[in-house]
């Protein structure tokens, strides 16, 4: 089986983070983005995954170079020259998807979930049609376009962008599974699947939508990132996953919904959660309160530091008494100052912060 | 050497209302700068003049509001005669003088008088002044600062000759630009001044006589009505200093003055102040009943007083904590006023920025919590006045919370 993964762009939304890794390479929640998708893949029996990228970083390459070899598939990078939108890349990437008969999965790099596309490869298989919509259940579905299907039926109906009157609250996932023959709809042209292909195919009644269970998030851009995390967690700790860390033998477990990579340092006096990930390497010191938050791997947190909602990048140093809060990003080894106040600021790669920053804004 | 006095002008309760909400709790006279009551800085700087025998506290403060001090002064400088006089109709900073003119100069009659305004912070150096005085012929001595061009239209200007050090012109808060030279707040008068403040009430009376649209009240002001004139029949000079020197009309003044005072307690009284160590760093001021965790981090510039209780991981910089406040453990608190009684939680915050040179109307720089306010805990709270009594839940920033 095959799969396409939309990776796109530069991931400006996620800057600053990106400027330092590609968004794929991203962690969340100690793996990058992109190793959960191709991991809910390979559990489904894909063999062969293209990555639609509109540049090919090298790092990216010796990364999955590796991953290929760890899981025994076939990855290419499809690269467009120009962008193609969400259906082109689909076109480009013809001789991979339409080179047997078997379906493709179709997914966007930013969304993370379950991936239960085992199920939903059982899906489509079932009602024989050439493509399926993960769909997922929103409180406030005005501000995505609205799956409508027909009654008693999986089957879409149509599709409501942007919904002024309530017609339903299943909004598209972002995740596709398709028969081959859906590239004869797609021309090698810019082109939105949501808004050009997708219509096509249910009006010939060939598209059905699966409903999925669980948590979903766009995490593209750092507010839906910590909120995906805190979601991630929560199903960590539904499932009672043994990567979480115990309350019962950690004291400094404040909450539950943990994750701490094992190489990380943390003193016995700090007070972590609800909703942190601590990656690799990373020193936590005496009296520090974490909660909602992210740290990735090899920064430290000096003592009594304080940070809440906001993600602390890679290398960077938090200094004492530091309090940091309100959807702050740390870029790569970003210096925090003893004693400072950091709210909302993204801070771009390698500065030394040693004035508080008292008001969201952009440290360049 | 001549007999000389001291006369300490400390105003009253409807005086200082820019000292709030401070000033609701604790009378601006006797509010804790640099671990010492206001009015203890000058009186300290009277206690060295050789000669001096007397101080004189004059304000409208009830005698029980100055009692307790008095008593403590007295016991501090058991050489010095110290009284407080209190003011029961408001007659001006020279009025007040004057009223009291038969204390001041009863036996032994004094020379030279020393007046300070309870409202300026500074090295007082009486000495020099003292110095300058002997050696002209006028009636007083004006403690001159230099201020930046922007701000000094906020204060009384002098402009004199640098060779004689002679008053030629002063005017108390000009519209336009005068002089960067200041009024300091600290005067050294021959007792001939209550002869000159004679003149100026009649004169004042005269005026009023006159002219119906001249208020014939008591009120006779040090500043406008009294050096005023002295200075236009050039019977005033300056000392000018290039010492530190503030205003302490604000709250927030109070953190930048208290840092002054103990900066200059390195040089002058090292005894007053806290023993630097692993969690003390100097210049700080600890009352011998606080309890300071030894995994805090005190200092520089604090001020912490008694019976404060300082928990475990405890951040202080820059401020001012008033008696009987607990911070608790890992709480930071940064260029603040923690009122007295006040309860900050666990991971606290309490910042603010430093005073600056000039007030923006509407900006609230240093945070100031008034007596018996609780804080949550991991809550935050910059640049507000927070008045008493309040038990604060969520964060809050730039704004005054009633």
């Amino acid at each position: 089986m095959k799969a396409l993964i939309l990776v796109g762009g530069f991931g400006t939304r996620l800057r600053p983070l990106t400027l330092s890794w590609p968004k794929p390479l991203v962690d969340f929640c100690n793996k990058a983005m992109i190793l959960h998708q191709i991991e809910a893949l390979v559990k489904a029996g894909v063999k062969d995954i293209v990555l639609a990228v509109n540049y090919r970083p090298e790092v990216m390459v010796s990364v999955l170079k590796k991953t290929e070899e760890e899981f025994g598939i076939k990855i290419t990078f499809s690269v467009e020259t120009e962008p193609l939108g969400t259906a082109g890349p689909l076109a480009l990437a013809r001789d991979i998807l339409g080179k047997d008969d078997s379906p493709f999965f179709v997914l966007n790099s930013d969304v993370t979930c379950t991936y239960p596309f085992e199920a939903f490869r059982d899906f489509h298989l079932s009602h024989k049609c050439e493509g399926s919509i993960m769909v997922t259940k929103v409180a406030e579905p005005s501000a995505y376009g609205v799956v409508v299907t027909k009654p008693g039926s999986t089957a879409i109906d149509r599709f409501v962008e942007k919904p002024v009157e309530f017609v339903g609250n299943r909004i598209n996932a972002g995740i596709y599974m398709f028969n081959p023959s859906v590239l004869d709809r797609i021309e090698l042209r810019p082109t939105s699947i949501e808004k050009e292909i997708f219509p096509q195919i249910a009006a010939d009644g060939q598209l059905h939508s699966y409903d999925l269970a669980g948590f979903w998030m766009d995490v593209g851009q750092p507010k839906d990132y910590i909120t995906g995390t805190c979601l991630f967690l929560s199903h960590l700790t539904s499932q009672h996953s043994p990567l979480l860390s115990d309350p019962s033998k950690n004291k400094w477990v404040y909450g539950g919904n943990v994750l701490v990579d094992p190489t990380a340092e943390i003193d016995p006096t700090a007070v972590i959660g609800p909703n942190v990930v601590i990656g690799q390497g990373v020193k936590i010191g005496p009296g520090v309160r974490l909660q909602r938050c992210v740290i990735l791997s090899n920064a430290v947190v000096r003592d009594h530091a304080w940070i809440a909602n906001s993600i602390v990048g890679w290398n960077s140093n938090v200094g004492r008494w530091v309090r940091v809060e309100n959807i702050t990003v740390l870029g790569d080894d970003v210096t925090i100052k003893d004693e400072l106040y950091v709210n909302g600021a993204s801070v771009l790669p390698h500065k030394s912060i040693s004035s508080s920053i008292t008001e969201p804004r952009i440290v360049m | 050497m001549a007999v000389t006095k001291g006369v300490i002008l400390v105003g009253g309760p409807s005086k200082g209302t820019r000292m709030r909400p401070l000033s609701l709790d604790c009378p601006k006279p006797l509010l804790p700068v640099a671990g010492k009551p206001m009015v203890w800085h000058p009186l300290s700087a009277l206690a060295k003049v050789p000669e001096l025998t007397e101080v004189i506290i004059i304000g409208f403060y009830e005698d029980a509001v100055m009692s307790g001090f008095i008593k403590d002064a007295k016991r501090e400088y058991p050489n010095l005669a110290i009284s407080y006089l209190r003011e029961y109709r408001p007659l001006g900073t020279a009025g007040g003088l004057y009223h009291f003119r038969d204390s001041i100069l009863r036996a032994p009659v004094p020379q030279n008088i020393f007046i300070c305004n309870i409202d300026v912070c500074c090295s007082f150096p009486l000495a020099e002044m003292m110095d300058v005085h002997s050696k002209h012929r006028g009636v007083g001595t004006i403690l001159g600062v230099n201020v930046k061009r922007e701000t000094a239209t906020q204060y009384g200007c002098i402009v004199h000759d640098p060779e004689t050090s002679q008053v030629l012109h002063y005017v108390e808060k000009p519209e336009s630009w005068i002089s960067n030279m200041v009024n300091g707040g600290v005067y050294l008068f021959d007792k001939s001044l209550f002869d000159e403040i004679k003149v100026a009430m009649d004169d004042k009376t005269a005026r009023a006589a006159e002219d119906p649209l001249i208020q014939s009240d008591e009120i006779l002001r040090l500043e406008q009505d009294v050096i005023v004139p002295l200075a236009a029949s050039r019977k005033m000079y300056v000392y000018q200093t290039n010492d530190f020197w503030r205003q302490m009309k604000t709250a927030a003044s109070a953190v930048t003055a208290s840092s002054l005072y103990l900066s200059r307690f390195l040089k002058n009284r090292p005894d007053l102040l806290a023993k630097p160590s692993s969690s003390i760093i100097a210049p700080s001021y600890v009352d011998p009943t606080a309890t300071i965790d030894p995994s805090a981090k005190i200092g520089p510039n604090v001020a912490i007083g008694p019976n404060v209780t300082i928990g475990a991981g405890v951040r202080v910089k820059d401020a001012i904590i008033f008696e009987g406040s607990t911070l608790e453990q890992h709480a930071c608190v940064v260029h603040s006023i923690v009122g007295a009684n006040c309860q900050i939680g666990p991971w606290a915050r309490v910042d603010g920025e430093p005073e600056p040179e000039k007030d923006t109307k509407g900006q609230i720089s240093v945070t100031v919590l008034a007596s018996e306010v609780t804080l949550a805990p991991e809550t935050h709270v910059r640049s507000c006045i927070v008045l008493p009594n309040k038990s604060l839940s969520r964060s809050s920033a730039n704004q005054v919370l009633l």
